[in-house]
């Protein structure tokens, strides 16, 4: 009874995570411009990992293979917004200019001093 | 410096549970490479990580992962919605009051958050992109900036 209660937790688990995967995709295709794209690919890196992952760790069950899955998920929680850093930072540098919306924050004047 | 040397070895010993001669040499080498290269980076000289800070980021961590839970809805609505509804913001945002540490705590949590990225850090500003301007709005009520000042307060 237990195992069939944490099988179906799991499933619904990956299955959200396969469909936060899945929008991310979509979003990456359907955004405008690279910024705007990085926030639809960070559903996949955030959201979707976690998901995924406590999806597989309740398969694992109290193992030392839930240990190192929970480690792995820290380290990639850890890592991915430092790469999306160095990512964004780089075209920022590199002259990719954000598009902003229509009605401009009162702050962003600042931003472009 | 022992402690973090002793926490590294345990960790490799216990990882996978094998003792060949290669394992462990390796090991060793890793844990005395990781030592000097943390020396290097200045961690020693200061009495930046305490125990208590981890305590409080663990419960910092469970905020951020509700704040990643709705973020990501919020995204996946804007994504899957027919008119594409984005209004992109770019705005600065003061961090020079937290320790620069803190500053990349901050600055990576709103980059983990889906709909907000963090694009540079410069003398303590962050500059943020937004997907909205709903986004925006929130990030300068400044409660996340509170919460990793909280981290350090006494």
């Amino acid at each position: 009874m237990m195992d069939i209660a944490i099988d179906i937790a799991s499933w619904v688990l990956l299955a959200l995570g396969g469909v936060n995967l899945l929008i991310g995709g979509i979003g990456v295709l359907r955004m405008p411009d690279l910024y705007t794209r990085m926030h639809a690919a960070s559903l996949t890196d955030s959201m979707g990992a976690i998901l995924v992952i406590l999806g597989i760790m309740l398969q694992a069950g109290l193992s030392l293979a839930t240990v190192k899955l929970g480690v792995i998920l820290v380290f990639l929680l850890l890592t991915s917004p430092t790469a999306a850093n160095a990512l964004a930072a780089s075209a920022l540098l590199a002259g990719v200019t954000p598009r902003t919306g229509q009605s401009l924050h009162l702050s962003d004047s600042e931003a472009r001093e | 410096m022992l402690t973090l040397l002793l926490i590294l070895v345990l960790a490799w010993l216990f990882w996978s549970g094998l003792f060949t001669p290669l394992l462990l040499i390796v090991g060793a080498l890793s844990c005395a490479l990781t030592v000097y290269l943390v020396r290097r980076m200045g961690y020693f000289d200061t009495q930046l990580f305490t125990p208590r800070y981890f305590v409080r980021l663990a419960g910092y961590w469970g905020w951020l992962l509700w704040e990643v839970v709705r973020s990501s809805v919020q995204v996946a609505r804007v994504v899957l919605s027919p008119s594409l509804p984005v209004s992109p913001q770019v705005l600065k945002i003061d961090a020079e009051d937290l320790e620069p540490v803190d500053q990349v705590v901050f600055g990576n949590s709103i980059t983990l958050t889906p709909g907000t990225l963090a694009l540079d850090l410069h003398d303590g500003k962050l500059l943020v992109h937004t997907l909205t301007r709903e986004g925006a709005d929130a990030l300068c009520q400044g409660e996340m900036k509170r919460r990793v000042a909280a981290l350090r307060s006494v």
